[in-house]
């Protein structure tokens, strides 16, 4: 049920971003789902890949320090509130969300959206229990 | 029991002995200097002293100061007391701005730095057997053919691998055995760095020893050079202006503190400001005068750098006094806000940070009439993290510890891997803007 996101520190200045992608881009490497959280000074790239193996080798030649970190994607009801009800869950059973972001396609007519908790195990039973779709890291890579 | 000496006699003079001699020594070439360079004979007339006044060592401190602005002004041979058709060698320092300084031995000058420089080693451990992998750059600068000289003389197998090619110095100390290596403490990391990336591990070579210097490093830079290259590392000494490397070695017994040959030179510690003499064990500009030295002998030359002196006797058996380690140099002090930061101090704590390569760059400013301090440190994989909140916190506790230990308020920056300038010599670790406006 876990999904392995890789995660790349850069520098904020221009064209960093554009090289990780170039790079990964050169390597055929596909990027699923993004998220760029940044400061004044530095940002981190959150990356799903469809090879992640590949993705970590080139960006780690090139001098990026990259890691792996375990993330939970989760399919959103179709229907008002549907995150909310994610959100609920998590928060009635005393889990931190790290942060979270829109996975770029949707499983069939829903959408989906990465989690990263502090309690990875814990809420992805939690979220089983009510019912909710976690999806395979193997279904999102291929995508 | 004591340790192995190269010159037990003159390592273990009695005290009063050692100082009857240096005082012998430092007359005889007072008169020489005296007789010989009208740089001197005008500076000790101006200061109103004759060779013949200096009757005690404490007298020492009634002579003018001689400095690295001198030597330039008499470049290049101003300053040498002995004829051309005596000097067999010419050495000189790295300019970074304007001429460098040039210095030349005597047959009797290379002799003794020779000896000097086979102390040195075996102060260090090394011993015949040792294969000695001399990774100093031979040329004008001291360092390599200083070394070379002295290993030599112990009978120990010199490899002249000078600086440079990286790659090729790791596949040496492998295949030839290296068991003492001699270089700059930030290449010894570099080269741990090379190795890592080229597959080898330090724990699979013979390497035992290693004695570096020409730059000055940390006691945190000793733990993780000693980790990393699997070997002991010593503390050794010694500039151009004096005589080259093996000035001064730190002893393998004690590992606190580095003897400075003192039948051959002495060393004063004043404050820079002032130029007084400061009592034993404070901190202040390291002075030395050499005794012995023909082709340019120099009194109480001003070198620069920041230590301390004890004459306490150490485990080893050696009488001669002990430089702490040193702390940088009173012209790359930093003074912020007011306060005197060393780059060394800074290092210091960052090595104590888990996960910080002790790659780093302190870039000086002034804002609104205020110095500004931002220190650039490398994040690598051990150090990172994928939340932001983590890092802050890094950064963070990084100021907060400067902060803490120096009184400087700082900021942080977090920077890529290998961003910041790697050299196989001497580091550059400081950009002062407030001296480019
Ligand atoms: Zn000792």
């Amino acid at each position: 049920m876990h999904v392995e996101q890789i995660s790349i520190f850069i520098e904020n200045k221009s064209g960093r971003l554009a090289e990780v992608t170039r790079i990964l881009g050169d390597a055929g490497v596909n990027i699923r789902a993004l998220s760029l959280a940044d400061t004044s000074d530095f940002g981190i790239l959150r990356l799903i890949v469809n090879d992640r193996e590949k993705a970590k080798a080139v960006l780690k030649e090139k001098g990026f320090t990259v890691s792996k970190t375990d993330v939970v994607a989760v399919e959103v009801p179709d229907r008002p509130g549907g995150l909310s009800l994610i959100l609920q869950t998590l928060d009635g059973e005393n889990i931190n969300v790290e942060y979270m972001y829109a996975f770029v396609e949707r499983c069939g007519e829903n959408a989906v959206i990465i989690f990263r908790f502090d309690e990875t195990d814990r809420a992805i039973k939690s979220l089983l229990d009510k019912g909710f779709n976690v999806l395979e890291g193997e279904r999102l890579y291929g995508m | 029991m004591r340790a192995m000496m190269f010159n037990e006699e003159f390592e273990t003079l009695p005290r009063q002995a050692l100082e009857a001699l240096q005082l012998k020594r430092l007359q005889s070439m007072l008169e020489r200097v005296y007789a010989n360079v009208p740089f001197y004979r005008t500076a000790f007339d101006r200061a109103g002293i004759r060779p013949d006044d200096v009757r005690s060592l404490q007298d020492l401190q009634r002579l003018p100061f001689t400095t690295k602005q001198n030597m330039r002004d008499s470049y290049p041979y101003g300053l040498f007391a002995a004829p051309m058709e005596e000097i067999v060698r010419i050495h000189a320092s790295s300019g970074t701005t304007g001429k460098p300084t040039v210095v030349g031995y005597t047959q009797k000058d290379i002799e003794t730095w020779t000896e000097l420089m086979a102390r040195t080693f075996v102060t260090a451990g090394a011993h015949k057997g040792d294969i000695i992998h001399n990774a100093y750059g031979y040329g004008l600068f001291t360092g390599g053919l200083g070394a070379h000289y002295g290993a030599e003389r112990l009978g120990a197998s010199v490899i002249p691998i000078s600086g440079g090619n990286t790659k090729r110095q790791i596949m040496i100390m492998q295949d030839f055995g290296s068991t003492v290596l001699t270089c700059t403490p930030s290449y010894a990391l570099f080269m741990a760095e090379e190795a890592k990336i080229e597959g080898v591990d330090f724990r699979n070579l013979k390497l035992r020893v290693g004695i570096f210097g020409a730059e000055p490093w940390s006691e945190a830079m000793r733990v993780e050079i000693e980790e990393k290259l699997n070997l002991t590392a010593l503390d050794i000494y010694g500039l151009s202006e004096i005589m080259g490397p093996g000035v001064a070695q730190e002893c393998y017994v004690a590992k606190s503190g580095l003897h400075i040959w003192e039948d051959h030179f002495i060393p004063e510690i004043i404050d820079p400001e002032t130029c007084q003499v400061v009592p034993e064990g404070t901190k202040g500009e390291l002075v030395i005068t050499t005794i012995t030295k023909q082709g340019i002998p120099l009194v109480r030359y001003r070198t620069r750098d920041i230590t301390s002196i004890t004459y306490e006797p150490c485990a080893c058996g050696r009488t001669h006094a002990r430089l702490a380690r040193l702390s940088g140099r009173s012209d790359d002090m930093i003074i912020i806000r007011g306060v005197n930061v060393f780059p060394s101090q800074i290092e210091s704590i960052l090595v104590g940070i888990e996960g910080v390569e002790p790659h780093y760059l302190l870039i000086v400013d002034r804002q609104d009439n205020l110095d500004t301090l931002e220190v650039h440190v490398e994040v690598d994989e051990r150090l990172f993290s994928d939340e932001i909140k983590v890092l802050q916190a890094l950064s963070r506790s990084i100021e907060k510890e400067i902060k803490d230990m120096l009184g400087v308020t700082s900021r942080v920056k977090l920077v890529e891997p290998k961003t910041i300038q790697r050299s196989e010599g001497k580091a550059t670790r400081v950009i002062d803007k407030r001296k480019l406006v």
